[in-house]
Protein backbone atom coordinates (compact mmCIF):
# COMPACT_ATOMS: atom_id res chain seq x y z
CA UNK A 1 0.00 0.00 0.00
CA UNK A 2 1.44 3.68 -1.08
CA UNK A 3 0.89 6.55 1.17
CA UNK A 4 1.41 9.80 0.43
CA UNK A 5 1.37 12.51 2.57
CA UNK A 6 1.28 16.74 2.18
CA UNK A 7 1.23 19.77 3.44
CA UNK A 8 1.26 19.24 7.43
CA UNK A 9 0.69 15.78 7.40
CA UNK A 10 4.16 15.68 5.60
CA UNK A 11 5.85 18.23 8.03
CA UNK A 12 4.31 16.03 11.17
CA UNK A 13 4.93 12.71 10.07
CA UNK A 14 8.71 13.59 8.78
CA UNK A 15 8.39 11.91 5.07
CA UNK A 16 6.33 12.76 1.72
CA UNK A 17 5.42 9.13 1.29
CA UNK A 18 6.39 5.39 2.11
CA UNK A 19 5.01 1.94 1.31
CA UNK A 20 2.87 -0.37 4.09
CA UNK A 21 1.66 -3.22 4.93
CA UNK A 22 -1.01 -3.23 6.89
CA UNK A 23 -2.06 -6.31 9.16
CA UNK A 24 -5.18 -7.88 7.33
CA UNK A 25 -7.41 -6.46 10.41
CA UNK A 26 -6.86 -2.80 8.85
CA UNK A 27 -10.25 -3.12 5.78
CA UNK A 28 -11.10 0.75 5.70
CA UNK A 29 -9.86 4.26 5.88
CA UNK A 30 -10.90 4.29 9.71
CA UNK A 31 -8.95 1.21 10.82
CA UNK A 32 -5.54 2.19 8.84
CA UNK A 33 -5.90 6.18 10.29
CA UNK A 34 -5.91 3.94 13.64
CA UNK A 35 -3.52 1.73 12.78
CA UNK A 36 -0.86 4.48 11.44
CA UNK A 37 -1.23 6.50 14.97
CA UNK A 38 0.53 3.78 16.61
CA UNK A 39 3.74 3.85 14.51
CA UNK A 40 5.04 7.07 15.98
CA UNK A 41 4.38 10.35 18.05
CA UNK A 42 4.79 12.29 14.42
CA UNK A 43 1.93 10.00 13.59
CA UNK A 44 0.25 10.55 16.21
CA UNK A 45 0.60 13.91 15.94
CA UNK A 46 -0.95 14.21 12.64
CA UNK A 47 -3.83 12.28 12.84
CA UNK A 48 -4.54 13.51 16.09
CA UNK A 49 -7.22 15.24 15.03
CA UNK A 50 -9.35 13.11 12.08
CA UNK A 51 -11.78 16.48 11.24
CA UNK A 52 -8.89 18.47 10.12
CA UNK A 53 -7.66 15.19 7.88
CA UNK A 54 -9.02 14.45 4.12
CA UNK A 55 -7.97 10.71 2.90
CA UNK A 56 -8.07 9.68 -0.92
CA UNK A 57 -7.69 6.57 -2.14
CA UNK A 58 -6.28 5.93 -5.41
CA UNK A 59 -6.67 9.75 -6.25
CA UNK A 60 -10.26 10.25 -5.01
CA UNK A 61 -11.38 11.29 -2.01
CA UNK A 62 -12.60 9.00 0.69
CA UNK A 63 -14.47 8.43 3.82
CA UNK A 64 -13.68 6.81 6.64
CA UNK A 65 -15.59 3.58 5.78
CA UNK A 66 -14.49 3.10 2.11
CA UNK A 67 -12.46 0.15 1.91
CA UNK A 68 -8.83 -0.21 1.19
CA UNK A 69 -6.34 -2.67 -0.44
CA UNK A 70 -3.01 -3.31 -0.37
CA UNK A 71 -2.86 -2.25 -4.20
CA UNK A 72 -4.02 1.80 -3.22
CA UNK A 73 -2.60 4.64 -3.41
CA UNK A 74 -3.60 6.51 -0.27
CA UNK A 75 -3.17 10.07 0.30
CA UNK A 76 -3.29 11.90 3.87
CA UNK A 77 -3.78 15.67 3.86
CA UNK A 78 -5.21 18.65 5.49
CA UNK A 79 -8.12 19.91 4.22
CA UNK A 80 -7.18 21.66 0.76
CA UNK A 81 -6.59 25.71 0.11
CA UNK A 82 -5.83 26.26 -3.54
CA UNK A 83 -7.56 28.96 -5.81
CA UNK B 1 -11.08 20.15 -21.75
CA UNK B 2 -8.36 21.98 -20.42
CA UNK B 3 -6.73 21.89 -17.67
CA UNK B 4 -3.16 22.81 -16.66
CA UNK B 5 -0.77 22.56 -13.67
CA UNK B 6 2.29 23.80 -13.70
CA UNK B 7 5.13 26.53 -12.19
CA UNK B 8 5.72 28.99 -15.11
CA UNK B 9 3.18 32.27 -14.89
CA UNK B 10 0.69 32.50 -17.61
CA UNK B 11 -0.84 35.62 -19.47
CA UNK B 12 -4.31 35.88 -18.56
CA UNK B 13 -5.06 38.00 -22.51
CA UNK B 14 -3.89 34.50 -23.63
CA UNK B 15 -5.76 32.35 -21.94
CA UNK B 16 -8.55 34.52 -22.29
CA UNK B 17 -8.24 34.71 -26.14
CA UNK B 18 -7.85 30.90 -26.22
CA UNK B 19 -11.26 30.63 -25.20
CA UNK B 20 -12.75 31.66 -28.00
CA UNK B 21 -10.27 31.08 -30.77
CA UNK B 22 -11.21 30.19 -33.98
CA UNK B 23 -14.76 30.18 -33.16
CA UNK B 24 -17.85 32.76 -33.90
CA UNK B 25 -20.57 31.08 -32.00
CA UNK B 26 -19.53 32.41 -28.51
CA UNK B 27 -21.43 35.09 -27.02
CA UNK B 28 -18.85 35.78 -24.10
CA UNK B 29 -16.25 34.99 -21.67
CA UNK B 30 -15.97 35.39 -17.98
CA UNK B 31 -12.72 34.94 -16.19
CA UNK B 32 -11.37 34.60 -13.00
CA UNK B 33 -7.65 35.27 -11.97
CA UNK B 34 -6.53 34.57 -8.66
CA UNK B 35 -3.34 36.64 -7.03
CA UNK B 36 -0.91 36.31 -4.09
CA UNK B 37 -2.32 38.86 -1.67
CA UNK B 38 0.79 40.34 0.89
CA UNK B 39 -1.50 40.28 3.56
CA UNK B 40 -3.74 37.69 5.68
CA UNK B 41 -5.11 37.35 8.88
CA UNK B 42 -3.42 40.76 9.86
CA UNK B 43 -0.08 39.41 8.94
CA UNK B 44 2.49 40.29 6.10
CA UNK B 45 2.44 37.54 3.82
CA UNK B 46 6.04 37.89 2.03
CA UNK B 47 5.79 35.28 -0.30
CA UNK B 48 3.59 31.82 -0.75
CA UNK B 49 4.28 28.51 -1.59
CA UNK B 50 1.33 26.28 -3.27
CA UNK B 51 1.96 22.28 -2.99
CA UNK B 52 -0.26 20.21 -4.70
CA UNK B 53 -0.69 16.48 -5.50
CA UNK B 54 0.47 15.42 -8.68
CA UNK B 55 -2.11 13.18 -10.78
CA UNK B 56 -5.21 13.52 -8.14
CA UNK B 57 -5.15 17.62 -9.39
CA UNK B 58 -5.31 16.99 -12.96
CA UNK B 59 -8.17 14.19 -12.08
CA UNK B 60 -10.15 16.48 -10.00
CA UNK B 61 -10.14 19.76 -12.04
CA UNK B 62 -11.19 18.18 -14.46
CA UNK B 63 -13.65 16.42 -12.67
CA UNK B 64 -15.04 19.88 -11.46
CA UNK B 65 -14.71 20.96 -15.39
CA UNK B 66 -17.24 17.88 -16.15
CA UNK B 67 -19.73 18.81 -13.75
CA UNK B 68 -19.81 22.35 -15.00
CA UNK B 69 -20.54 21.02 -18.43
CA UNK B 70 -23.38 19.20 -17.18
CA UNK B 71 -24.71 22.21 -15.72
CA UNK B 72 -24.45 24.74 -18.29
CA UNK B 73 -23.74 24.79 -22.08
CA UNK B 74 -20.61 25.95 -22.22
CA UNK B 75 -18.88 26.22 -25.41
CA UNK B 76 -14.88 25.94 -23.73
CA UNK B 77 -13.48 25.87 -20.49
CA UNK B 78 -9.41 26.52 -19.17
CA UNK B 79 -8.38 26.03 -15.60
CA UNK B 80 -4.86 26.70 -15.24
CA UNK B 81 -3.26 26.33 -11.25
CA UNK B 82 0.16 27.47 -10.90
CA UNK B 83 2.38 25.52 -8.26
CA UNK B 84 5.56 26.68 -6.44
CA UNK B 85 6.70 29.50 -4.59
CA UNK B 86 5.11 32.66 -5.39
CA UNK B 87 5.59 36.61 -4.54
CA UNK B 88 2.84 39.20 -3.34
CA UNK B 89 1.17 40.33 -6.47
CA UNK B 90 1.68 37.28 -8.37
CA UNK B 91 -0.95 35.54 -10.30
CA UNK B 92 -2.25 31.82 -9.11
CA UNK B 93 -4.84 30.63 -11.24
CA UNK B 94 -7.04 31.44 -13.92
CA UNK B 95 -10.26 29.88 -14.27
CA UNK B 96 -12.17 30.52 -17.72
CA UNK B 97 -15.34 30.29 -19.64
CA UNK B 98 -16.96 30.52 -22.42
CA UNK B 99 -20.87 30.31 -23.48
CA UNK B 100 -23.58 31.81 -25.62
CA UNK B 101 -24.60 33.78 -22.91
CA UNK B 102 -23.30 35.73 -20.05
CA UNK B 103 -25.51 33.93 -17.41
CA UNK B 104 -23.90 30.33 -17.73
CA UNK B 105 -20.88 31.99 -18.45
CA UNK B 106 -20.91 34.37 -15.19
CA UNK B 107 -22.16 30.95 -13.36
CA UNK B 108 -20.09 28.73 -14.17
CA UNK B 109 -17.44 30.55 -13.05
CA UNK B 110 -18.25 31.55 -9.87
CA UNK B 111 -19.09 27.71 -9.85
CA UNK B 112 -16.00 25.89 -10.94
CA UNK B 113 -14.10 28.70 -8.52
CA UNK B 114 -16.23 27.44 -5.49
CA UNK B 115 -15.74 23.81 -6.00
CA UNK B 116 -12.25 24.17 -6.90
CA UNK B 117 -11.49 25.85 -3.08
CA UNK B 118 -12.50 23.04 -1.80
CA UNK B 119 -11.95 19.76 -3.87
CA UNK B 120 -8.67 20.44 -6.07
CA UNK B 121 -5.84 19.28 -4.08
CA UNK B 122 -3.36 22.43 -3.25
CA UNK B 123 -2.35 23.53 -0.05
CA UNK B 124 -0.83 27.07 0.54
CA UNK B 125 2.19 27.61 3.05
CA UNK B 126 2.85 31.53 4.00
CA UNK B 127 6.01 33.25 4.50
CA UNK B 128 5.67 35.84 7.16
CA UNK B 129 7.89 38.16 9.30
CA UNK B 130 7.05 35.71 12.63
CA UNK B 131 7.99 32.86 10.20
CA UNK B 132 6.01 30.30 7.94
CA UNK B 133 2.70 29.23 8.53
CA UNK B 134 0.13 26.13 6.29
CA UNK B 135 -3.18 28.21 5.43
CA UNK B 136 -6.30 27.08 7.40
CA UNK B 137 -9.13 26.48 5.06
CA UNK B 138 -12.23 28.77 5.35
CA UNK B 139 -15.96 27.79 6.81
CA UNK B 140 -17.30 30.19 4.11
CA UNK B 141 -15.55 28.21 1.38
CA UNK B 142 -17.38 25.11 2.15
CA UNK B 143 -20.48 27.37 2.42
CA UNK B 144 -19.45 29.00 -1.07
CA UNK B 145 -19.35 25.12 -2.58
CA UNK B 146 -22.42 24.01 -0.85
CA UNK B 147 -24.61 26.53 -2.30
CA UNK B 148 -24.29 24.59 -5.74
CA UNK B 149 -25.36 21.43 -4.21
Amino acid sequence: MKLLYFAWVRSKIGMAGETVSPPETVRDVAGLLDWLKGRGPGYADALANPAVVRVSVNQRFARLADPIALSDEIGLFPPVTGG
Amino acid sequence: MTVLVQEADFDPGVEMAALSAGRTDVGGVACFVGLVRDIAGGATVTAMTLEHYPGMTERQLEEIEAEARSRWPLQEVRILHRHGRLLPGDRIMFCGVASAHRGAAFEACAFLMDWLKTKAPFWKREETPEGERWVEAKAEDDDAAARWR
